[in-house]
């Protein structure tokens, strides 16, 4: 069953057009990949799928449900997490801080009054799945470390853990793997790969890094100047010979 | 017809006053990012300046306007961007607002203080020519001051017209003005044409300053307040961006003004508090309303990335230090209680108590600007509203007034809820005008009327009475305030360590990033915004109980900008931080009014420059001070120690490590 249907977006900004008529679509539990030239609108779309942007046309079904009116967070809680381009944490919490503010956004659980009551201590059961995502993305060790003395690609994987203790449908992935070298690349596609087996979470790949992209996903958009220009499998796809010439034949890697 | 021109003409002076400051502070937000309140105090001082030379020493007119607008006007202006502003450019937006609040709330005091003395001056030297002349035209008249308003402002609008139209600095300046980011990027010294843009907006400030002292034939730091908002509305109109909107925008408010209070009818006291409050009216209006201002997509590829808050100072964990606190924090509360109960004298209870009443009030901006990162202008107009209900329930409707405090408090909660939401929807800055402009809407709307704070007669609230327990006596009082603050400062502290808390901690690191893992910051924000107001609602209550009678001048505008920047200077993020400002705001005052007169405002000056730190000490300058001062005093121990290498045996362990021997 189709789980994301992209129709259409298009955004401009100002005379800039970032994005084109831009379609994709997703099918539930499965890993697509969207690659392309930086400047391509690869962000800029993942912005206007989750509501940070408002396209100027163009519409977002999400288990055919038609989300583009709705706001960023009802979006996040039928299901779509992601990670930041930018990395986008709580400055001046810990890592365990992190994923315990989502685990709890994700149950809806806790308003003022059961704090008032003292009820903000998180209970055994939060504590386990907190310690769980910790271990699954590899921050053992830096649990209780407050976010601004991680390096990148650390902070790159708090990203991950936040978005996926919330149990999303889909991932959206802003090139995860830059700032990582090549080992934690290497765990993070093997994380990623874990997460879409066993719980069925879809992904949605941008990503540079195409060792990474062949490793984790089975399908793949290519977008060129905010349109697709190819879209199929994998290893199709990168075999075509435009794609060659508009976006390997660059120069990029 | 005739009438209307009638009416009208004496507006267009007003609102070409309006238009110039309107255009100098969107000229300063769109290049230097800060939304200028200090604005009208820079007003003042050139008007100051004005007066004191070319009224009091006698120097011709055209030498003291040369200094008090070229000299002062941009002197300020640089020295408020070199030595303040230059340091906020990547700083959050409520960082800077903040610097400006300390600068609106210190620096007419200094002025004060300095040179210029408390009171209103009157009749201040007009830049027209004196004697007056006064032109007629059929039946239309307008007299040579007036003129020189116009002819000014029409020779600014020519001149900026001119600057930016045909110089490369003007088209540098007009390129910052549409976007401030793209002008970084494109290497463009942002720097340079931010000062300028100071400089320039200051000498806009002055020359208004100078100007509109003769209209109001007086020259009163208060009429400065009411020429910032019209200014602001004027720019909000112009949705802080356009520059001829802007002084549209102006000139259709003085005019507007004038011909709106000369057709309401007299003496209804409703119309009376109406007359000054068109421009608050107005600017609310405009905030709600004005479609331009509905949030925009970002288009700026960083507009939307506040820098992350300062790291706060890392707090000290010294093993010796917190155990000391562990004995010294208890037995320090109960010397205190001792103290208070048996030893001071009913005027020094008084006022303690009065400390403790205002540390609720603070602990409301713990909770706002501290836990929620927003920053609320009508802090004390929550606290009017607390104060008001329970002394209307209490006292014409009977209900006994414990009960009648806990109604206070929801209905403020009630209106702070009310306040807020329309205004959140358009993020941090408009939140901030908002609840000002509601606060002057309020001071001049309902705490007048009789069914609300009775103006400045005033309402009484009688002392609680709880069964066989009378609180009528300053220690029985003393110990409900005493209560009624722990109850507060644990429900805070509850909040900041409990999920409401976290959700507002994640929102302040990033609001985008909260809202993908399905917080809405909306909701937490009002929740953060209830519970603010609730808490002033219930100081303002207890205050009102401890004095007996309380009228609308205890809970004027005025002093939510100065408790703002009070606790912001002595610790927003604590409790404690509330508490050192109940205290500050009780005992300083007491230990200035030995000074001579013209010092008795120096506690606005202090805490004025105060706050301007926040930016560096976000956990507030007095905490900063504490911090440090423990760490030296622990750093100069250890040092101590380490000079002296002991004996093996001759010193005891210290008790830690005695334990571990004997386990070990
Ligand atoms: N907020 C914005 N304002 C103006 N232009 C933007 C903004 N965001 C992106 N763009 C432009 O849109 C295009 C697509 O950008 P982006 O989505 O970041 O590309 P990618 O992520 O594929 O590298 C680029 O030309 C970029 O300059
Ligand atoms: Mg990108």
């Amino acid at each position: 069953m189709t789980l994301l249907e992209a129709v259409g977006i298009s955004k401009r900004f100002g005379g800039v057009t970032a994005l084109h008529d831009m379609s994709i679509d997703v099918e539930e539990g499965e890993a697509v990949g969207l690659v392309g030239p930086n400047g391509a609108g690869k962000t800029t779309f993942f912005n206007c799928l989750l509501g940070l942007l408002h396209p100027d046309a163009g519409r977002v079904t999400f288990k055919g449900v038609d989300i583009s009116g709705q706001p960023i967070h009802k979006r996040a809680r039928l299901g779509i997490g992601r990670t930041f381009q930018r990395v986008e944490l709580f400055s001046g919490l810990t890592v365990a801080e992190h994923l315990l503010i989502a685990e709890r956004a994700r149950q809806g659980r806790g308003g003022l009054l059961s704090d008032l009551l003292g009820g903000g201590r998180p209970t055994v059961d939060e504590r386990t799945r907190v310690a769980e995502i910790v271990d699954l993305v590899g921050l053992a060790g830096a649990a209780d470390v407050p976010v601004e003395a991680l390096s990148l690609g650390h902070a790159r994987l708090v990203e991950l853990g936040r978005a996926l203790i919330t149990e999303p449908d889909l991932l959206l992935l802003d090139e995860p793997s830059s700032g990582l070298d090549r080992v934690e690349s290497l765990a993070l596609a093997g994380v990623l790969r874990t997460t879409q087996e066993r719980k069925g979470t879809a992904v949605l790949l941008v990503e540079h890094d195409l060792e990474m992209v062949q490793r984790v996903v089975n399908r793949l958009f290519v977008v060129d100047s905010g349109a697709v220009l190819a879209a199929g499998p994998c290893l199709e796809v990168l075999g075509d010979e435009r794609v060659r010439r508009a976006y390997l034949g660059r120069g990029v890697a | 017809m005739s009438n209307l021109l009638n009416y009208a003409i004496p507006g267009i002076p007003f609102g070409c006053i309006y238009a110039l400051v309107a255009v100098g502070l969107v000229l300063t937000y769109r290049s230097s990012g800060v939304f200028n309140l200090a604005f009208g105090a820079q007003a003042y001082i050139s008007a100051a300046v004005f007066y004191d030379t070319a009224g009091t020493h006698h120097w011709p007119t055209w030498a003291a306007f040369v200094v008090a607008v070229f000299v002062v006007g941009p002197a300020v202006g640089f020295v408020f961007d070199r030595a303040i502003f230059r340091y906020l450019r990547t700083a959050s937006a409520t960082v800077k607002l903040v610097a400006a609040l300390g600068l609106l709330v210190g620096l007419p005091a200094l002025i004060q203080a300095a040179w210029f003395g408390t009171k209103a001056k009157l009749r201040p030297p007009a830049v027209g020519p004196t004697p007056e002349h006064f032109y007629r035209w059929l039946s239309y008249g307008i007299d040579s001051n007036q003129v020189a308003v116009v002819v000014a402002t029409v020779l600014v609008v020519v001149g900026l017209g001119f600057l930016f139209r045909s110089t490369a600095f003007g088209l540098r300046m007009r390129a910052v003005v549409e976007s401030p980011r793209l002008l970084q990027l494109n290497g463009v010294n942002a720097e340079r044409v931010a000062t300028s843009a100071w400089v320039l907006s200051s000498v806009l400030a002055a020359l208004a300053g100078v100007l509109l002292a003769p209209l109001y034939a007086r020259v009163d730091s208060t009429n400065f307040t009411v020429l910032m908002v019209a200014a602001i509305a004027a720019a909000v109109f112009g949705r802080l961006r356009s520059l001829p909107l802007t002084l549209l925008g102006g000139i259709v408010l003085g005019v507007g003004q004038e011909v709106l209070t000369k057709y309401l009818p007299l003496g209804n006291l409703l119309v009376k508090g109406f007359r000054p409050s068109v421009p608050f009216i107005l600017l609310f209006a405009l905030l709600l309303f004005w479609p331009g201002l509905r949030k925009p997509d970002v288009t700026d590829p960083l507009a939307g990335v506040n820098p992350p808050p300062p790291p706060l100072a890392a707090s000290l964990r010294d093993e010796r230090l917190e155990r000391l606190n562990r004995v010294m924090f208890p037995t320090f509360i109960v010397v205190f209680l001792a103290a208070s109960l048996f030893a001071l004298p009913s005027f020094w209870l008084f006022l303690v108590t009065q400390a403790i009443v205002m540390s609720v009030i603070f602990l409301s901006y713990t909770v706002i600007v501290g836990m929620a990162g927003q920053i609320s202008l009508c802090q004390a107009t929550f606290a009017g509203v607390g104060a008001f209900t329970t002394a209307q329930l209490a006292t014409n409707h009977g209900v006994p007034v414990l009960i009648a405090m806990v109604a206070g408090a929801l209905v403020a909660a009630l209106v702070g809820v009310v306040v807020a939401l329309p205004a959140l929807r358009l993020g941090g800055l408009y939140l901030a005008l908002a609840t000002f402009a509601f606060a002057l809407m309020v001071d001049n709307l309902v705490f007048p009327q009789t069914w609300a704070g009775n103006g400045q007669t005033g309402v009484s609230v009688p002392r609680p009475q709880l069964g066989p327990v009378d609180f009528t006596a300053n220690r029985a009082f003393f110990l409900l305030a005493l209560a009624v603050f722990a109850v507060s400062a644990f429900a805070v502290i509850f909040v900041r360590r409990g999920t409401t808390g976290q959700r507002l901690a994640a929102i302040r690191g990033s609001e985008v990033a909260a809202e993908t893992i399905g917080i809405d910051p909306k909701r937490a924000k009002i929740v953060a915004f209830a519970l603010s107001a609730a808490l002033a609602g219930l100081g303002g209550a207890l205050l009102a109980s401890l004095q007996g009678t309380v009228s609308s001048d205890s809970f004027n505008y005025f002093y939510s900008l100065f408790w703002l920047v009070l606790v912001v200077t002595t610790g927003v993020r604590t409790v404690e931080g509330a508490v050192n400002a109940g205290f500050a705001l009780v005992f300083v005052p007491e230990l200035l009014h030995h000074l001579p007169g013209r010092w008795a405002n120096l506690e606005f000056v202090l805490f004025g420059f105060g706050a301007i730190n926040y930016a560096k000490h976000p956990e507030g300058a007095v905490e900063f001070g504490k911090r440090r001062s423990i760490e030296r005093v622990v750093n100069w121990n250890k040092r101590r120690e380490q000079r002296r290498p002991s004996p093996p045996g001759s010193v005891p362990p210290a008790p830690d490590e005695q334990r571990e021997e004997v386990r070990a």
